[in-house]
């Protein structure tokens, strides 16, 4: 389902003396529906960056970055938004909204995107609001006010209101306590089951273990002139 | 899938120098393009180039049109591109005063653009009248006041509805949120959101304000000295910025 091959990644900085800085270099992997691969290594070592590759939003210098038969590195703009609204979820470390919107819309949106009907759009984020604890009476005020761990769930809710067969999660269980983080791994666990290929940067270990399948230590992808 | 516009090689020159050159794309149905770049950088030309304002100097704007099929703007007859700007194009300026009708009520406003493409039937004009005026948050009772009793934000609001209600296929705005306040803002994006997810409407929107884009806009275009330095997806542009004057231009916002 997400297949990178040989993917290179590196920044110019165009007005600091144009230095370029490799930050990537042979990145290879492969994930099938099914399966949740966890990305490891220390911070800086280019998780996300990895992540933000496979999204679209850092543009791979070198390489295929193959997400369910579109190449991310070299599709146009409207492919990727196309692959993003039915293929391709991402849940990342902070909530982005157009203030003012209600929550429930807020997680709704992604369904309304693939022309869910607006009812059925509303009762599925709504049941997944309750199972992510955020009280119905905050469901109709806008999340830029919530506290930290409140967007991270709502942020949660938005990535699992569409089933996208495939899924990239950038630290999803940070900032939770135990009972919410035991829900988010539950829906991660039924994204498996229902065959969504998955790939995961987690930090706390014993969510770690119980959903992914096996890890790739991202630090054997840092080019070798930076180590 | 067509595109809907085909924009191939435009230029326009003020005399020798240059307004905007050199600029190619294709806007497919359902997308939103934004144009950012400091003063003086050619979107609005670009803007006015392509919406008919201003006769480029070279350069193809084809658009797909309901009847012919894909058309070149810059050379159909007046009368075509006039009757193509009532129907399906739409432009939302920056100032509501140069969109809007000052002396007229609200609902009059809305209003002509109906009688432009044919409709009579008063009580007909006046309903839907109002039923713009809820969409875009107007109370009905405003709908015999004159737009010079709105606030701006009501002005902006209207001059919207007013270019809405025709039902265009492509909306070309200029600066659409630029000089309300931020509280205003926020509502107005979420209305032309919900208005283009709704309506099925492909926009190409000039600002330059990044935040502006992020929120609105599927793709992007840099431009720097009436040249575009930079395009693609909205958050590869601006998370991952290839040209330097871009990555000047994202550097440079303050975060609140």
């Amino acid at each position: 389902m997400i297949e990178l091959n040989n993917v290179s990644k590196s920044f110019t900085l165009h007005n600091q003396g144009s230095a370029v800085i490799p930050v990537m270099e042979g990145a290879s992997l492969s994930v099938k529906p099914s399966e949740c691969v966890g990305l490891i290594g220390a911070s800086g070592a280019g998780k996300s960056t990895l992540m933000r590759v496979i999204y679209g939003n850092y543009l791979a210098a070198s390489g295929s970055v193959m997400v369910g038969g579109t190449d991310v590195a070299t599709a146009e703009p409207r492919e990727i938004l196309e692959l993003r609204r039915h293929t391709l979820g991402y849940v990342s470390q902070f909530l982005r909204v157009v203030p003012r919107v209600a929550t429930l819309d807020v997680v709704a949106e992604p369904l309304l995107a693939v022309g869910t009907p607006v009812n059925a759009a509303r009762d599925k984020a709504a049941s997944l609001l309750a199972q992510l604890n955020i009280p119905e009476r905050l469901w109709s005020l806008s999340p830029t006010t919530f506290s930290g761990g409140e967007q991270q769930r709502v942020n949660i809710a938005r990535g699992f209101a569409h089933d996208y067969p495939a899924l990239l999660l950038d630290e999803p269980t940070a900032s939770l306590d135990a009972q919410n983080r035991a829900t988010v791994l539950e829906l991660i666990a039924g994204a498996k089951a229902r065959g969504a290929a998955i790939v995961g940067i987690f930090h706390d270990e014993t969510a770690r273990e119980q959903v992914c399948d096996r890890f790739i230590n991202v630090s054997a992808f840092s080019p070798r002139s930076a180590a | 899938m067509t595109p809907l516009l085909q924009v191939k090689n435009v230029a326009k020159m003020y005399g020798a120098r240059i307004g905007c050159t050199e600029v190619n794309f294709d806007l497919y149905p359902g997308e939103v393009m934004g144009i950012v770049g400091e003063s003086g950088s050619g979107k609005s030309t670009l803007l006015n180039s392509l919406a008919g304002h201003l006769t480029p100097d070279r350069g193809e704007v084809i658009f797909d049109t309901r009847a012919d099929g894909p058309v070149d703007t810059v050379t159909m007859s007046e009368p075509q591109r006039r009757m193509l700007s009532r129907t399906d194009w739409a432009f939302v300026h920056q100032h509501a005063r140069d969109g809007l009708r000052m002396s007229v009520s609200a609902g009059g406003n809305i209003g002509e653009r109906l009688m432009a493409v044919g409709d009579r039937h008063y009580g007909s004009i006046r309903e839907r009248a109002a039923d713009w005026l809820g969409r875009v948050e107007i109370a009905d009772s405003r709908i015999d006041d004159r737009p010079s009793a709105f606030s701006g934000g009501m002005q902006q609001r209207l001059q919207i509805a007013r270019n809405l209600v025709t039902g265009p296929r492509l909306v070309f705005m200029d600066e659409p949120t630029g000089g309300l306040d931020v509280s205003v803002q926020a509502r107005l994006l979420d209305l032309l959101r919900g208005l283009v997810r709704e309506m099925g409407l492909s926009a190409i929107i000039v600002t330059h304000d990044l935040a502006v884009v992020r929120l609105l806009a599927d793709r992007l275009m840099v431009m720097k000295d009436g040249h575009v330095v930079e395009s693609g997806l909205t958050d590869q542009v601006l998370d991952d910025p290839q040209h330097g004057y871009t990555q000047l231009l994202v550097s440079s916002v303050l975060q609140v």
